[in-house]
């Protein structure tokens, strides 16, 4: 086991003014376990990586020591661990099996050892196919577990967790959990682990470290101690912390019917069941309609077919005051009819500056002059991005590139708005503000459907609930 | 979805060959097709490449997927030679106004043709039969390639499906923003330019994340690596490279001995 000590630790990314960290004194003892926690941007995965000995000569400039067991961490990557945040982008190999052996071919373990460390590892996270299985047929969350068993086989005496569940949907989130618990519990490993979701990793930690914005020591002590002390200091800088209420917002009634799908179906060519079979839906103004279900139960399908954005095999979407079924409206008519919110709001990005972003489909839509500035305008104010109207979109961060995606579907004014997942992966702040954002614009009279793994999300805003399973509807609840 | 995994069952000789034997069996043959311009050696080795087709496991619906865009290529390649020959010879079989067809220009165009599908169906008997790990794993060991460079790339290759899902996402997100390629050629490669910038981005992004999750376990580091799989050349590996040897003097013997036999210069 490894202690950690970071001595007056200042690093500078290559062409920023500012650095990530300053003057960072901090010393973690052999066998602890420690829950890092911050607010963005505060330098919590720099230090991940400075002690991953990740951070490179030429990627910085660094004032200031990173020790472990009193040496410099740069020349003892060999002895640390880490699993990352995307489970896509650990994975080197095409084969399971030969995906944990790599790290250990790295560290040049003799051929006669190599298996029998790989089926240890796979085994201690609960790895439940065959080393042979091909590593892209994997979930989220096994191929979270894959790398975790590669980053054990290793035996590293000090493992770096950064936000190693933030990716991944309640089920895989929680394998991964129950792994992380079950491999941890006995490895004699010093622990270091970056997390909001704190509540879900408690049980994994006995000491809690929070820095506040430009990696400044808030807290540190017992978990106990530090959220009775500091929570809500905490939650406001994006924090989960347990025990601190959500915000709830009275629904209005709901309108007019504004969008509505038939018997909505969809089979991919080559596949042998539906991906969604048949789902009807109406949809009213000032009204969130939340789709839920696991994966691969047909929300997201549904989202694309009721947005028009994929033809559908079978039914139709259609919107009020328009005789043409969504999916055969130009591109340009169709963003003034119904907006969508994908995901990964980069997807969604089509110019170079924030305001020509939201200038974009009222332009397309043939829109005067002086009515798309105006709209532009009102959108930047509404939004708070007006600070960043000359910002390349590109450039933001997580929270203002979602909040422009947002903007950026409703610029045209559309009566319906469609989200995928809009608080996956936030913090408790950009949530909160998610959450605010999406209830104005609901109870100015958009209807808006939403599909989300995020029963908080549900809770705050769903005015009716229908639940997917395997293509269908199992159920609908209101929640009037 | 797309992935580049063996089209073939895992039990057949050649599917068990080494990788590097398969490797230089595939040069044999193709220098063979590359460096005869005759219409008959080509035609040889490609009834040997069909010979050796069993031994392969592959099926042949799938293997004919995956050739026929190279066997189009190598038509075009025909139907060009023979069409555009400097001078059309032989008995003229066709003529269309300013077009003639030769027949020694005809049989040199499909000469040509045959070639470019020798090569092609043995390049993709190769790699159809071989897993990119195992290619990786006797390249760095058997021919000392750089692992850096050879395991960098196979981890790339990885990504490959990755990237082609997210195009289809970002087209349609382009969709519901309303931007449309549509029928205005204009637009369409407006489309295709900011399309390919934002896969460009996202795929930087991946890149360097990928190197950073290699990096920590140990990759780069300066201690040569071990093989948890050894790849080396046993028995049936020699003989498929010395078959594939004899077979490809053999169409060259035979044409020569026929007299058909002409050298590319």
């Amino acid at each position: 086991m490894l202690s950690v000590e970071f001595r007056g630790f200042t690093w500078r990314h290559a062409g920023r003014r500012a650095p990530a960290v300053a003057d960072i004194d901090l010393r973690i003892e052999a066998g602890e376990r420690v829950l890092l926690l911050g607010p963005s941007g505060s330098g919590k995965s720099t230090l991940l990586a400075a002690l991953a000995g990740l951070l490179t000569t030429d990627s910085g400039e660094q004032r200031g020591e990173v020790l472990l067991d009193g040496r410099d961490a740069a020349a003892q990557r060999g002895r640390v661990g880490t699993l990352f945040q995307d489970p896509e982008t650990q994975l080197v190999m095409a084969r399971s099996g030969d995906d944990v052996a790599f790290g250990l071919e790295n560290q040049a373990v003799p051929r006669e050892a190599i298996w029998p460390r790989v089926h240890e590892a796979l085994e201690a996270v609960g790895f439940p196919y065959p080393p042979e299985h091909p590593t892209h047929a994997l979930s989220g969350g096994e191929q979270q577990r894959l790398a975790l068993a590669g980053v054990l086989a290793r035996r590293p005496e000090l493992i770096l967790l950064d936000e190693p569940t933030a990716n991944l949907d309640p089920e895989g989130a929680a394998s991964v959990r129950a792994a992380l618990g079950e491999a941890l519990a006995d490895a004699a490993a010093t622990l270091i682990v970056v997390e909001h979701r704190v509540a879900d990793i408690l049980n994994l930690v006995d000491r809690v470290i929070a820095l506040g914005p430009g990696g400044v020591l808030l807290a540190d002590g017992p978990a106990e101690a530090v959220f009775a002390e500091h929570g809500d200091t905490l939650a406001a800088q994006g924090v989960w912390v347990p025990g601190i209420p959500l915000p709830t917002a009275p629904r209005p009634a709901p309108g007019e019917p504004r969008l509505r799908g038939e018997s909505l179906a969809l089979t991919h060519p080559g596949a042998d069941r539906p991906a969604l079979a048949g789902v009807d839906f109406e949809l009213r103004s000032g009204e969130l309609l939340a789709v839920t279900g696991p994966n691969g139960s047909g929300k997201s399908t549904l989202a694309l077919l009721a947005g028009g954005l994929v033809a559908p095999t079978r039914g139709k979407a259609t919107v009020r005051g328009e005789r043409t079924a969504l999916h055969r409206l130009p591109a340009n008519r169709l963003a003034t009819r119904v907006g969508s919110v994908f995901q990964d709001p980069e997807h969604q990005f089509v110019t170079a500056t924030v305001r020509s972003e939201l200038a974009f489909a009222p332009h397309a839509a043939k829109w005067p002059r002086d009515r798309i500035d105006a709209r532009v305008s009102e959108l930047l104010e509404r939004l708070r991005l007006d600070h960043l109207a000359e910002a390349n979109p590109h450039t933001l961060s997580g929270g203002e590139a979602r909040r422009l995606s947002v903007a950026g579907a409703l610029a045209a004014a559309p009566g319906a708005l469609l989200l995928d997942e809009p608080t996956f992966g936030q913090d408790r702040r950009t949530w909160g503000e998610l959450v605010d954002l999406t209830a104005g614009i609901r109870d100015e009279g958009a209807a808006i459907m939403a599909v989300t793994h995020d029963r908080d999300f549900v809770e705050a805003l769903a005015t009716r609930e229908i639940a997917l399973e395997d293509g269908r509807v199992r159920s609908e609840t209101s929640r009037c | 979805m797309l992935t580049i995994v063996p089209i073939c069952g895992p039990h057949a000789p050649i599917a068990r060959a080494n990788p590097v034997a398969k490797l230089f069996a595939v040069i044999a043959v193709s220098t063979a097709a590359l460096a005869a311009a005759d219409w008959l050696t080509p035609l040889l080795l490609l009834s040997a490449l069909a010979a050796a087709m069993p031994f392969t496991g592959i099926r042949w619906r799938p293997l004919l997927r995956r050739l026929r865009w190279l066997w189009l290529a190598a038509g075009a390649v025909a139907a060009g030679n023979a069409f555009f020959a400097a001078e059309q010879t032989g008995t003229i079989l066709l003529s269309l106004g300013p077009m003639e067809l030769g027949s020694e220009s005809l049989v040199n165009g499909v000469a040509l043709g045959l070639r470019v599908c020798v090569a092609a169906t043995a390049g993709v008997l190769g790699f159809a039969t071989t897993d990119p790990t195992d290619l990786a794993d006797a390249l760095t060991q058997q021919l000392r390639t750089s692992p850096r460079f050879t395991i960098g790339s196979l981890a790339a290759l990885r990504m490959l499906p990755l990237l082609a899902a997210e195009w289809r996402q970002i087209i349609t997100a382009r969709r519901a923003r309303g931007m449309e390629g549509g029928r205005n050629p204009l637009r369409r490669a407006r489309l295709l330019a900011s399309t390919m910038f934002t896969l460009l981005v996202g795929a930087m992004r991946r890149a360097g994340r990928l190197a950073a999750a290699m990096d920590a376990r140990g990759f780069d580091s300066e201690v040569p690596r071990t093989y948890a799989r050894v790849q080396r050349m046993r028995r049936p590996d020699w003989f498929l490279l010395a078959a594939a040897v004899v077979v490809s003097a053999a169409a060259i013997a035979t044409s020569a001995a026929l007299g058909v036999f002409e050298l590319l210069v």
